[in-house]
């Protein structure tokens, strides 16, 4: 029973309407608190010292082409291919340290802040901030650039979700906008082998390749970053971000100079994968994949 | 890094610190007379912002006689990429390296327009082969895995007469013998890293792609006792000789584009970074990390402090990259060297210390035998000179290394049989180069083991006592080495002492009393301007 005003709240009364309470979910869940000092601690432990192990233990990731970024200042902003929930602990849990401890990752509002209990578990343990996938969000774009402007680096999924089938879905033109809103360069990133841990649909990951065995698992392959040419739109932005990520794929399912050479031709494979019958697409899928060489574990 | 200081002579009072010698895989301080004079090198200079465009930009706009690199490529080319091997530059840069670089920067316009045929070549010339961690190291992962398995990343083979092919003979009867796919590409690209001033140029192509038989014209005792000194090529008969036979190489050979990066002498990360530091502005924390490194170096074995030493990648960043013509690119190129090298000194002194450190560039990855602290001293730092030697005809060099009797049984099989069988005998060269070299140079079982394994070549060990040859007639032997193993530094012809104040009283009885003593505070690498 519950208790009496004022020891209680008193009650409504009727005829009165409610105020309204400012939505406090979604795209307006307010991460402010992630990125101060006490839970930036705790998130490096959990990077660190959880999803580090975690993510070794699932897929023994090789990560390549850090050298690409090895001058590169922070912030930037990482575009990535998205097959899996793992993508996100592989790609953080990669980043060279200057970037890793302050990076946050634009995350679906309608997915990882449905609820303040989901929101806050996303921001503290990734760094989440919601994004609008579906629509333009001038509140989302904001935040993504001011966050940028502070020095924080970026890390998006530009296909919007996680991959159905194991092929790309379109690149979303958002992390080419901040860029060119912002000027900070985007490195093209290109992970294979988690939809093997954990794809679309599954409820518990497989583990693959050896445990913490480097490069019997997943990939994670960075680019060169890319930065906006003078008076290039955000729309051909986006389209070189995706031909970028394509080509740092097809470096790492067949080698630099056969990717080199057929992107100058411009004949790199699609990330999207052919157009065909899905039996077909998936059929090709398997066909360029590498992982299948690997053993799995155990 | 802005605000570069240049480097000074200090002049030593009651109150200098003391000064860090090097020592191996050590090092320790030591007290200098007053009045003695201590070179510090110039701070390392602000490397290139953004060298991928740099690289690029060299390509597109080279120096000298030379079409930008876009212009030279046309699909169904030959072209070959050569590149200077593990050797440079010292501790080995951390990745990516210059060379992995300036490699994909020149594969991506190769690329761009169509070419198929290619093939690139680790240019070691007499050196060992690479393992494949080091290419990996030099030339990065990706152009590693996309040329390595289908055999188009080799390494150059001066013992493959198949493969070899005579070029021509200049008018002093040097034969120019060079690798046949380099000699019959379309073109070559060499790519290399000037760590000092003495690489490079045509030096480059004619020490990296030929065979015994050119490297025998500028590899012997005569021009090296009359190169002085090796670093300043001006004034270096080794230099003529390559200079000359790489003419010859780009009339009669393959149209040659140079790619030449020069980097800063950022030499030590951290922990280590106090080494290129000046005594008296060392932080507290560089002070304890002095002596904690010190005194466990001591007590540690001679493996563990090999393997923290050798575990080393340094820091440097590039400082310049120009391509086009060779000898055009080499000008520019020794224009930057100098920038972050030299040192005005003024006279010349009656003893001069140096510690020589762990590595030179025959150990990389290996271990320094007797003969390689001979030619790192001897060789390298004594010619770290222009103008002329710091230390006065007839004086003193005193060296501070452990010179352990240790050899890498894998890496020099020939310094073993030099050091045991050569040496016992005599220490002259011109008798060494006249009685042992052909038989060594001819061994069957070296020339398998260079060829198969991953051993220098059988008459390496010669070009090791040569590379001193300068020095040792300059010095007539007055050469002593502070804390080394005696009977390796008597095999040598040299003395021993335990002491650097053991070895300044045993120079004066060959300078005389009260002496005038410099001390060459490197590395960092330095080039010391003497007037």
């Amino acid at each position: 029973m519950r208790p009496a005003f004022p020891v209680g709240p008193a009650t409504w009364p009727k005829g009165v309407e409610r105020k309204p309470k400012p939505p406090t979910t979604g795209v307006h869940y307010d991460t402010a608190w992630s990125r101060r000092y006490p839970a930036r601690l705790a998130r490096a432990l959990i990077v660190d010292d959880v999803l580090r192990p975690v993510i070794h233990l699932l897929g023994s990731p090789d990560v390549t082409g850090l050298d690409r970024v090895a001058d590169l200042e922070a912030p930037a902003i990482f575009v990535c291919n998205h097959h899996s929930h793992m993508d996100t602990g592989l790609l953080l849990t990669s980043l060279p340290e200057r970037f890793r401890h302050r990076a946050v990752v634009a995350a679906a509002a309608d997915y990882f802040f449905t609820s303040k209990t989901r929101g806050a578990i996303s921001a503290l343990t990734i760094g989440a901030i919601p994004i609008e996938r579906h629509r333009v969000n001038r509140r989302s774009s904001d935040l993504a650039a001011d966050l940028l402007g502070q020095g924080w680096s970026l890390v998006v999924f530009p296909e919007g979700g996680r991959s159905p089938d194991g092929w790309a879905q379109e690149f979303r033109g958002g992390a080419a906008y901040l860029a060119v809103r912002t000027g900070r360069p985007v490195v093209p990133v290109y992970v294979e082998g988690t939809r093997r841990v954990l794809k679309k649909g599954d409820r518990f990951p497989t583990p693959v390749g050896r445990p913490f065995a480097r490069g019997s698992g997943v990939q994670v392959t960075f680019g060169r970053p890319l930065w906006p040419d003078p008076g290039e739109d955000s729309r051909r932005f986006a389209v070189r971000l995706e031909a970028a990520v394509a080509e740092v794929g097809d470096e790492r399912r067949t080698d630099w100079w056969a990717a080199r050479r057929r992107a100058a031709a411009s004949t790199t494979p699609s990330l999207a994968g052919p157009g065909t019958a899905p039996w077909r697409r998936s059929w090709a899928l398997e066909e360029g994949s590498r992982n299948d060489r690997a053993p799995t574990w155990p | 890094m802005t605000g570069t200081r240049p480097g000074f002579v200090l002049e030593v009072d009651r109150s200098t610190p003391p000064v860090l010698f090097h020592a191996g895989e050590g090092f320790h301080l030591e007290r200098l007379p007053a009045g003695s004079r201590v070179i510090y090198p110039p701070e390392p200079l602000a490397p290139l912002d953004d060298p991928d465009s740099a690289i690029r930009h060299a390509l597109l706009n080279p120096v000298g006689d030379s079409e930008p690199l876009s212009a030279l490529l046309r699909p169904g080319m030959r072209l070959t990429i050569a590149f200077d091997n593990q050797a440079v530059p010292l501790p080995p840069m951390r990745r990516p390296d210059n060379r992995q670089r300036v490699i994909e920067a020149v594969l991506d316009l190769a690329a761009e327009v169509g070419v198929d045929d290619v093939v690139l070549i680790a240019a070691h010339g007499l050196h060992r082969r690479m393992t494949e961690n080091e290419l990996r190291h030099v030339v990065g992962d990706r152009v590693y895995d996309a040329f390595a398995p289908q055999g188009l990343l080799t390494q150059h083979d001066a013992e493959d007469h198949d493969n070899l092919v005579l070029v021509g003979t200049t008018a002093e009867g040097e034969e120019v013998e060079v690798n046949t796919r380099a000699a019959t590409s379309d073109l070559l690209v060499y790519v290399n890293v000037n760590l000092v001033a003495m690489d490079g140029g045509h030096k480059s192509t004619m020490t990296g792609i030929t065979s015994y038989r050119s490297l025998r014209s500028h590899h012997n005792v005569h021009t090296l006792q009359h190169s002085r000194s090796l670093m300043d090529p001006g004034r270096s008969a080794l230099h003529h000789s390559c200079w000359r036979m790489g003419r010859l190489f780009a009339a009669e050979g393959p149209r040659v584009f140079q790619i030449e990066t020069t980097v800063n002498t950022d030499t030590f990360p951290k922990p280590f970074n106090l080494l290129q530091k000046r005594e008296w502005e060392w932080t507290p924390r560089d002070r304890v990390s002095f002596m904690a490194a010190s005194k466990s170096l001591e007590r540690a074995p001679f493996s563990v402090a090999h393997k923290i030493f050798h575990g080393i990648k340094s820091p440097q960043k590039m400082t310049s990259v120009q391509a086009g013509e060779v000898e055009a690119v080499h000008a520019l190129t020794t224009e930057h060297v100098h920038r972050q090298h030299l040192v005005a000194v003024s006279g010349q002194t009656d003893i001069v210390t140096m510690g020589l450190p762990f590595v030179g560039p025959y150990n990389v990855n290996s271990v320094m035998n007797p003969l390689l602290v001979m030619c790192l001293g001897l060789g390298y730092f004594f010619n770290l000179y222009r103008g002329k030697p710091l230390v006065r005809p007839g004086g003193v060099l005193i060296l501070s290394h452990p010179t352990p009797w240790k050899f890498h049984p894998v890496h020099h099989p020939s310094y073993i049989d030099f050091f045991e069988q050569v040496l016992p005998e005599t220490t002259d060269p011109v008798e060494i180069e006249k009685k042992f070299e052909e038989d060594f140079a001819t061994d069957p079982w070296y020339i398998h083991l260079y060829r198969t394994s991953y051993a220098y070549h059988g008459v390496h060990a010669f070009y090791m006592w040569y590379w001193g040859a300068h020095a040792l007639q300059y010095l007539n032997g007055n050469v002593i080495i502070v804390g080394g193993d005696a009977r390796a530094v008597r095999r040598m012809g040299f003395k021993p002492a335990s002491t650097l104040r053991d070895a300044l009283e045993m120079a004066e009885d060959v300078v005389g009393r009260d002496p005038s003593i410099t001390h060459f505070h490197c590395p960092p690498i330095m080039l010391a301007d003497v007037t």
